[in-house]
């Protein structure tokens, strides 16, 4: 970082080059995520009366609690953007740390979903439809995961020094994402046998 | 983002709740009902699937600013989407027929069904009283009545 | 590089004076231009690895079971991991980072005029992480059951099972270090697009935005659009072969022919993603030479984007003899005979653009020239292929792969040559030497040509893909293939060798190299406005704002024949 960039600064759409490029990985993500799910729904439909038994087998208890936690987080990370907008540095980590909270109760629950999964033996290799199982939510969870340390990140070297205000907002999408491609894993996962 | 009025984001977030609570309860009204065949999937079908896309609207429109935002942005996530659609309707055109003339399948939907109702039910013997027990049991119900109308079919 | 001085220090106002260190000027820029230079020289590097395996693998055809100067003796294992690992690495650490990361890195923000890329760091954190990718790819040569031999498309079951492939190790490692160039890529990609839509200069309108700059970015958006599903089929892959999971595992209830459709569903807008950057170059560079307006700027432009839409309707074309729905291959036909159309558009705009212009023919021009020539026979072959009956016959035989490299030679190498020439004294200030680089052209062009068309004529013949020994096929062991086969595998050899002169060309024009003005070819893009080369920030203390299009040739009325983008108009 020798000297500002001015590239950086610059905004022909009136878009923010963060923000422009969030949407670009969410649009990337989206595909990602997307393969993963249109591979599981093409398998579910080939596999129809096997994997609607298996289905059964997720805990669609802790799965809802799951989506409760994350639908509650993502109000927090608007709340933390609203206060963000108004430079108030101490609500905005006040509302971060607390949707790392709630991350860390989604991570929580899918831990403990997973342990006793796997006590039942119901694991990686059991069917493809575990395989799947783990495969996606696993790699949402990472994401999840990623979001809370970038969050942190943001709080604790940012906003507590009151300067790039437009990460939270740019964070704040990010997690937005990951909590809609949560309200699809439930159904897809949990809800639909 | 200043200067649009946003509707306030603890609204959004107590429609988002309701429909929540609408998603999850659908199948389980579907079960309580014994409904069955076509009802019973078109209930599923928009209560978990319909609801989710309207949740995800919501999110992305309300949560996300998209609809406060420069065309561009909604541009990108629904070009994206759209791709995605080409590449699931493109493949099922292939992976959805999985037979043909001389194709050798080593893998028997029927067993594995067997296999994972056999699966379920151990597993709903190790754990009958944890917390989840009574969704477990809901589910071997749906796995037997399954069972059973494939039954039906196949005699 | 030692005297790629900051020279002009009044333009090096704005920022800070003290020298930077070999490291922080080399290994750890986050300038475009530094980061441009290390892809392009990877990418040289691994050209030559890729290189060196076609002409052991080759050898092997031409001479089987003959020891191979400078290898020694092939085993057939071996041969299906160098077969592998030179397609990979040729379209993967080659093609890729020279003409997109490269190429983009380098002319994107001096073309449209601003002082770098949008996120340096990210953009520096790309090239780290594809460097990390190809040393991965590297060490797969070397470890137990050496590197992975079941082909770059890596069709599970082959791909999926250890027992299968035979390579442990080379087979997961092969996978994570493309999944980590396809991340590599990504970074990069959103980092061009975002800095075209959002910092271009003052004044630049769209239809300002020299036709490379589109290309590079309409590249990005397929390779960002077409590789999501990869990635998915990448991890599930990537378990399958390491955890033992089912996926693509008939077995078990998975679908082998789905990693198909992942991978083409990639694969085939990967083609136009490195297509369209080499097309954009060899629009540059014709219209420069031609002295000439661009002709139909916004046709091309709107064909390339129907050319990038149409690209994802296409990618079963690769699957007709994999037990694709042939009411689905009918389909996937029409759509790849209709994507011919845009590209051949493009082509004849470029042949239009010459016609009444005053050519000049520079080594750059040779190879734009020789591009469009020569992709046109590639991309006319492809229309055989893409009819589902011929293909039939013709997939998996020589025919298709003499196809694909007339489409990927011209690509990889013969535009990526063009640019490099172009470009150089923007890169370092001194021109090539033209007469050793005609020389080069005539060289790499006869000997390419020598190589592929007798591969057509195999392919015609019968001749099948990834075969280690023919000899061992009565059909094909006859003296009249044989000797093609020879003849092939000696003009690849005389291709190579023309590279030296390539090589030593380059190294020696850095010292030595005629010293030219930042606008040697009187060209109008706003990168011949920085100084040649351009310092840190590019355009110094003032950034250039932009008054017309970047094609603006042969004015009438302007005593000059070009009239660079970032002119003033005269009051009058």
């Amino acid at each position: 970082m020798a000297h500002e960039i001015i590239a950086t600064g610059r905004s022909r759409t009136g878009i923010p080059t963060g923000r422009l490029a969030v949407w670009w990985v969410i649009g990337s993500e989206i595909l990602i995520f997307g393969g993963l799910i249109s591979c599981y729904l093409l398998n579910r439909f080939n596999h129809g009366p096997s994997w609607s038994v298996e289905a059964a087998n997720t805990n669609t208890f802790i799965g809802a609690c799951n989506t409760f936690w994350l639908l509650t987080s993502s109000l927090f990370v608007v709340f933390a953007h609203a206060a963000s907008e108004k430079h108030d540095a101490k609500k905005t980590r006040i509302w971060i740390w607390l949707t790392i909270l709630l991350g860390g109760f989604f991570m929580g629950f899918k831990t403990y979903e997973y342990t006793t999964e796997i006590q039942h033996g119901f694991t990686l290799f059991t069917s493809n439809f575990w395989s799947f199982y783990y495969t996606a939510t696993g790699l949402h969870g990472f994401h999840v995961v990623c979001g809370m340390v970038i969050m942190g990140i943001i709080a604790e070297n940012d906003i507590k020094h009151e300067r790039n205000w437009h990460r939270v907002e740019n964070i704040g999408l990010y997690w937005h994402f990951v909590d809609i491609i949560w309200i699809f894993l439930f159904p897809l996962m949990y809800i639909a046998k | 983002m200043a200067g649009h009025k946003h509707p306030s984001y603890l609204k959004i977030y107590f429609i988002l709740l309701v429909l929540f609570v609408v998603s999850v309860a659908g199948p389980e009204v579907a079960e309580i009902f014994g409904m069955e065949g076509v009802s019973r999937t078109i209930l599923v079908l928009v209560t978990a699937f319909g609801i989710a896309l309207w949740k995800a609207y919501l999110v992305c429109a309300y949560f996300m600013h998209l609809k406060f935002e420069k065309i561009y942005a909604p541009y990108i996530l629904l070009a994206c989407l759209s791709l995605l659609l080409v590449f699931f309707f493109g493949t099922a055109t292939d992976a959805m027929f999985s037979n043909g003339h001389n194709w050798v399948k080593p893998y028997s939907e029927e067993a594995a069904a067997e296999e994972a109702k056999s699966r379920s039910h151990g597993g709903h013997d190790d754990h009958g009283d944890d917390h989840s027990g009574d969704h477990h049991e809901e589910g071997d119900h749906d796995g037997d009545a399954h069972h059973d109308g494939e039954d039906k079919d196949s005699h | 590089m030692a005297e790629v001085t900051h020279v002009d220090g009044a333009h090096d106002a704005h920022h800070e004076h003290h020298k930077p260190s070999f490291w922080s000027k080399y290994v750890f820029s986050t300038d475009h231009k530094m980061i441009a230079l290390q892809y392009m020289f990877t990418g040289m590097a691994m050209a030559l690895i890729g290189g060196y395996f076609a002409y052991v693998f080759r050898m092997q055809l031409a001479f089987p079971g003959a020891s191979i100067p400078f290898f020694g003796t092939l085993s057939p294992a071996a041969y299906n991991s160098l077969v592998t690992n030179h397609g990979t690495i040729m379209i993967f650490w080659v093609a890729m980072p020279v003409l997109i990361a490269a190429m983009g890195n380098f002319l994107i923000p001096l073309m449209i005029g601003c002082d770098d890329m949008v996120f340096p760091r990210v953009n520096r954190l790309s090239y780290q992480i594809f460097l990390l990718s190809a040393i991965i790819l590297i060490i797969s040569f070397f470890v137990p059951g050496g590197g992975f031999g079941g082909a770059w498309t890596a069709y599970p079951p082959l791909s999926a099972k250890a027992e299968f492939n035979a390579t442990p190790f080379g087979a997961p490692m092969w996978l994570i270090a493309v999944t980590l160039e396809i991340v590599a890529f990504l970074l990069g990609g959103i980092n061009f697009i975002t800095t075209v839509m959002n910092a271009r200069a003052k004044g630049m309108r769209m239809y300002d935005i020299p036709i490379i700059v589109w290309m590079i970015v309409i590249a990005s958006i397929l390779f960002m659009c077409s590789v999501g599903p990869l990635i998915a089929g990448a991890v599930m892959l990537l378990f399958d072969q390491t955890l033992g999971t089912g996926f693509f595992d008939g077995t078990a209830g998975g679908d082998p022919v789905l990693w198909q459709h992942l991978f083409w569903f990639f694969g085939h807008p990967e083609v136009y993603v490195v297509l369209l950057p080499a097309m954009g170059i060899v629009g540059e560079i014709t219209c420069t030479f031609a002295r000439k307006k661009l002709f139909a700027y916004k046709l091309i432009l709107y064909s390339t984007i129907g050319l990038g839409i149409l690209s994802f309707f296409v990618w079963a074309h690769h699957q007709f003899i994999s037990g694709v729905d042939p009411r689905a291959a009918y389909l996937f036909t029409t759509t790849t005979l209709l994507i011919s159309i845009p590209v051949a558009i493009v082509l004849f705009a470029y042949i239009a653009t010459l016609y009444g212009g005053s050519i000049r023919f520079t080594t750059a021009m040779l190879f734009a020239l020789a591009f469009t020539g020569e992709f046109l026979l590639g991309g006319v072959t492809g229309i055989w292929l893409g009819s589902s009956g011929v293909d039939v016959y013709l997939h998996d035989t020589y025919f298709v792969l003499a196809h694909f490299h007339y489409t990927f030679v011209p690509i990889a190498i013969i535009a990526t040559f063009a640019a490099v020439y172009y470009w150089y004294p923007k890169m370092f200030g001194r021109k090539m030497n033209e007469t050793w680089g005609k020389i080069h052209f005539w060289g790499t062009i006869v000997s390419f040509n020598g190589i592929f068309i007798p591969l057509f004529i195999l392919g015609a013949g019968g001749q099948h893909r990834r075969i280690y020994n023919f000899q061992h096929y009565p059909d094909l062991a006859g003296a009249d293939m044989q000797d093609m086969r020879v003849f092939a595998t000696l003009s690849l050899i005389v291709m190579l060798a023309f590279q030296v002169i390539f090589i030593v060309n380059f190294f020696v024009s850095l010292k030595r190299g005629e010293k030219v003005g930042n606008n040697p070819w009187k060209a109008n893009t706003l990168e011949w406005v920085a100084t040649s080369p351009a310092p840190h920030g590019n355009f110094g203390a003032t950034m250039p704002e932009v008054y017309r299009g970047p094609y603006e040739f042969s004015v009438e009325g302007r005593e000059e024949d070009y009239w660079p983008q970032n002119e003033k108009p005269s009051e009058s």
